[in-house]
């Protein structure tokens, strides 16, 4: 008899109002949008090859035939950023999904048999937790070679235990409702439940951190390829870019400006994304916003 | 107790929400000394009315009309204005102890910081007064120091901290919303006696929001009837509920006392009556009945939770949740489990219904061990038996449809249903508990509480079990949905003749549809009969107290009538 008020409850539609109504859920969805909409044209049209070195344009001011300027190759920096996008964030959303198809089965498991086995995992967690992420990632790389798979496969083993927290504390708050117990009495079996009524609770939780760990991801790439341990050249990254640009700062600052500017906006973007889906789920967050 | 000049004022109050009419014209006044009652049923606008008072209200409402607190008007008052009323004029009590205290402060700290902040006392005097607060609401310092933390505390425990927090300084009005709706009726006397000393000792008014009309009947010098935000009826207590002129208010009084008719089926009447085994554990076993002709058959089962580690090593006294506990029912027989909460009534529960392990003993169901089984072998058991919740809004999942949640047990069928036929027999389901099979393609929040219980018996009945365990079924119901449900499982008893086990620390409900009653206290079952003659004459010491605490509107009334002359 406390407090009953949800004004107009009903599910899909006002889901959708709310989400019209959020001014960071907006932004963030239009800059990931025209971000990947970037990546996507690249593979069809770039203003110009990315391939083709001309080295008398190099270093160009912005201009109206080069609207970033150019590098010390002569390549168009504009689309050097197009085409780089496609390795972020198919880096980021591949270490995203292996973080997700990983973390989230062991989190669920842990949370669902309890006992030694959730120590076990959370520990073995705790251990990859412990090292930094980056000095790791450039630590695999250096082993099995640099790379963007390596590179995928390095920040993809970091996301593992930040899912499987995520998974393992969102389901820990949902096995002790009564309608775990129900489908107990029903005779379901822990998988079953967990298919059935522990994944789709705690979806939203594991969407907001999807987004939050796809910006780690751009950010721990660009890293890498900074380091020359990311994807290789001639393939254009936004990290490699940077690395280039930092000797030429003075001569050429475009040349550091531009790809900084993406990489900044990519992640604010989605940042902005996961912020406004957690409120959207969760309008409580921030009544008095 | 003669009203002095009132302290609260509410006249024509009108709020709406989000567009939406709340209150519409709510006159109540408050004396200091005075204890008024705010009754109606869930939606009413009772707890909405208080948040008006404490301007506690969500963001999207707009309130008219006046209200004015000694002399305030509260609709135009400041936020820092009412934030110095909040907790220091005005205290406010809730309704559930379980999340009204934050879980990482000291009751100590929590009882402090409102003194400190309003008075601006330090800390030590502040902690000394706290201290003072918890004695006097009978928190003792040998056994509850300051330094506790809310989650050592039981719920009675924490909802006195809870009147501490709001009594600590001396408040003038104090508002208490549904103070024991959470609490089992042993702790509900002793709260209400506490918070009758408390009016009684410093003549602060007590607004008191209740939608339980005995309670209010022995607490309350006026009472304000609502329904709909709009007032029913109001004036003296025992006015107004001897003479129940108005019809909305006859018709609460008569759902509180609601009694279902059954129609017990002839198995049931024959059925031997419970048979108790306190000390089977000393009797043969040549002795004891056979367990054919009964349903289910407990015996002499506990259940051992292992002890507060007080070391790496060393671990408490192991806790008996239920200790060595013995019973039958038979087919279609209908049985009450009271006993106070934390008696381990639904730990037995859960045992029963294969949840939970025993440590020791066996459960029989159907002739069948169910005790120590993997989950395949008790799939043809489950069948048979279902569960109805206490929490109408906890026990379905808020992302699925009707249809996935009622047809839930049909997982436990050997042969899977077609859809075709899946949806037919959650129609049906639907059907028996008075609903519409067209409910099936809604989300659960799409019902009210009755309604949901409504979808949960549909979704214990509809594999046509044996045995339906319900754990306080209808305690999260209003009165009037309450003596519906009610009749909902008496009908069901008759025409599908399932057994029932009720949990429940309401005797009300145990008269009302049983036919034997356990009493439980500490984990053992200390009395156990026929459910009039145990409630009438209750011989152990845990059933007289359970019997003497639960409110009843005729007695509160007689006594009342008797005190006025």
């Amino acid at each position: 008899m406390t407090l009953h008020i949800d004004t107009s409850e009903d599910g899909t539609a006002s889901l959708a109002a709310r989400a019209l109504r959020n001014r960071s859920f907006i932004i963030g969805l239009a800059v990931t949008i025209i971000v990947i909409l970037m990546a996507l044209v690249s593979f069809l049209w770039t203003p110009y090859d990315v391939t083709v070195l001309v080295i008398a344009d190099k270093q160009q001011p912005p201009s109206a035939a080069h609207w970033f300027g150019t590098d010390h190759f002569g390549r168009d920096i504009l689309s050097m950023i197009m085409v780089g996008a496609r390795n972020s964030i198919a880096v980021a959303l591949i270490a995203v999904g292996i973080g997700m198809g990983v973390g989230v089965p062991l989190g669920c498991l842990a949370a669902a048999r309890g006992g030694l086995l959730d120590e076990a995992v959370m520990r073995l967690n705790d251990l990859v937790f412990a090292f930094p992420a980056l000095l790791s990632a450039v630590m695999i790389t250096a082993v099995f070679g640099p790379g963007a798979i390596n590179s995928v496969i390095a920040i993809g083993i970091f996301n593992v235990p930040v899912f499987a927290r995520v998974a393992r504390a969102g389901a820990l708050a949902i096995w002790p409702r009564e309608f775990i117990l129900a489908a107990r009495a029903a005779g379901k079996g822990a998988t079953l439940i967990t298919v059935e009524h522990i994944l789709p609770n705690i979806a939203t939780l594991l969407m907001v951190q999807g987004t939050i760990q796809f910006a780690l991801g751009i950010l721990a790439e660009a890293g890498l390829s900074y380091v020359g341990l990311g994807a290789q050249p001639p393939m254009p990254s936004w990290g490699r870019m940077l690395f280039d640009a930092q000797t030429r700062m003075a001569t050429a600052p475009w040349m550091a400006i531009f790809p900084g500017i993406a990489i900044a906006v990519t992640v604010l973007g989605l940042n902005l994304l996961g912020d406004g889906i957690s409120d959207i789920i969760d309008p409580k967050s921030r009544r008095r916003g | 107790m003669k009203p002095s000049a009132s302290l609260l004022e509410i006249e024509g109050l009108k709020l709406d929400i989000g567009g939406q009419p709340v209150l519409k014209g709510v006159d109540l006044s408050v004396a200091s000394g005075e204890t008024v009652a705010l009754v109606g049923e869930s939606g009413s606008g009772k707890s909405m009315t208080a948040l008006t008072v404490m301007q506690l209200l969500p963001q999207a409402a707009r309130t008219s009309g006046r209200v004015t607190f000694d002399g305030i008007d509260i609709l135009s008052a400041t936020e820092d204005q009412m934030c110095a009323l909040r907790g220091d004029d005005v205290g406010m009590v809730f309704q559930e102890p379980m999340t009204a205290l934050n879980p990482v402060k000291t009751i100590g700290e929590q009882v402090a910081e409102g003194i400190r902040w309003h008075t601006g006392a330090n800390r030590a005097d502040a902690e000394a007064l706290a201290r003072r607060m918890l004695d006097r609401v009978g928190l003792p310092a040998a056994k509850f120091p300051l330094a506790r933390y809310p989650h050592e505390l039981s719920g009675g425990q924490r909802q006195r901290v809870v009147i501490a927090i709001a009594c600590a300084l001396k408040p003038k009005l104090l508002i208490a919303d549904e103070p024991t709706t959470a609490l089992d009726v042993v702790l509900q006397q002793q709260i209400l006696e506490l918070l009758r000393s408390l009016v009684a000792e410093s003549r602060m008014g007590l607004l008191l929001i209740s939608h339980d009309l005995a309670v209010v009947a022995d607490m309350s010098d006026r009472i304000t009837v609502l329904k709909g935000g709009e007032v029913m009826e109001a004036g003296e207590t025992v006015r107004v509920l001897s003479g129940q002129v108005h019809p909305y208010t006859r018709q609460l009084a008569l759902a509180s006392m609601h009694v279902p008719k059954r129609s017990v089926p002839a198995v049931a009447r024959s059925a031997v009556a419970n048979r108790v085994f306190p000390e089977a554990s000393r009797l043969p076993i040549a002795d004891l009945p056979t367990a054919e002709s009964s349903l289910l058959d407990v015996q002499s089962v506990s259940r051992l939770y292992p002890g507060r580690r007080l070391s790496l090593v060393r671990r408490d006294t192991p806790v008996h949740a239920v200790d060595d506990v013995s019973f039958t029912i038979a087919s279609g027989q209908s049985v009450a489990l009271v006993g106070r909460s934390g008696c381990g009534k639904s730990t037995l529960a859960r045992m029963v219904l294969a949840l939970d392990r025993p440590t020791s003993g066996e459960i029989r169901f159907r002739g069948e061990t169910i005790t120590g089984r993997s989950e395949t072998e008790l799939k043809s058991a489950r069948r048979d038996m279902q569960v109805v919740f206490q929490d109408p809004y906890g026990s379905f999942d808020p992302r699925q449809k009707v249809e996935r949640l009622v047809a839930e047990p049909l997982h436990l069928l050997a042969k899977k249903p077609a859809r075709a036929e899946r949806r037919e027999m959650v129609a049906h389901a639907l059907e028996e508990v008075g609903l519409s099979p067209r409910d099936m393609e809604k989300y659960p929040h799409e019902f009210s509480g009755g309604q949901r219980q409504r979808l949960s018996i549909a979704r214990a009945v509809i594999t046509r079990p044996k045995l339906v365990v319900a754990d306080e079924p209808v305690s999260a119901l209003d009165v009037s949905i309450r003596a519906q449900i009610l009749d909902l499982f008496a009908e069901l008893n008759g025409k599908l003749g399932v057994a029932y086990l009720f949990i429940t620390h309401d005797l009300t409900v145990a008269r009302a549809i049983t036919d034997d009653v356990l009493v439980m206290d500490e984990g053992r079952i200390v009395e156990h009969g026929r459910t009039g003659d145990v409630l009438g004459h209750p011989q152990s010491q845990a059933a007289r107290a359970l019997v003497a605490a639960a409110p009843d509107l005729h007695r509160a009334l007689a006594r009342r009538m008797q005190e006025q002359g």
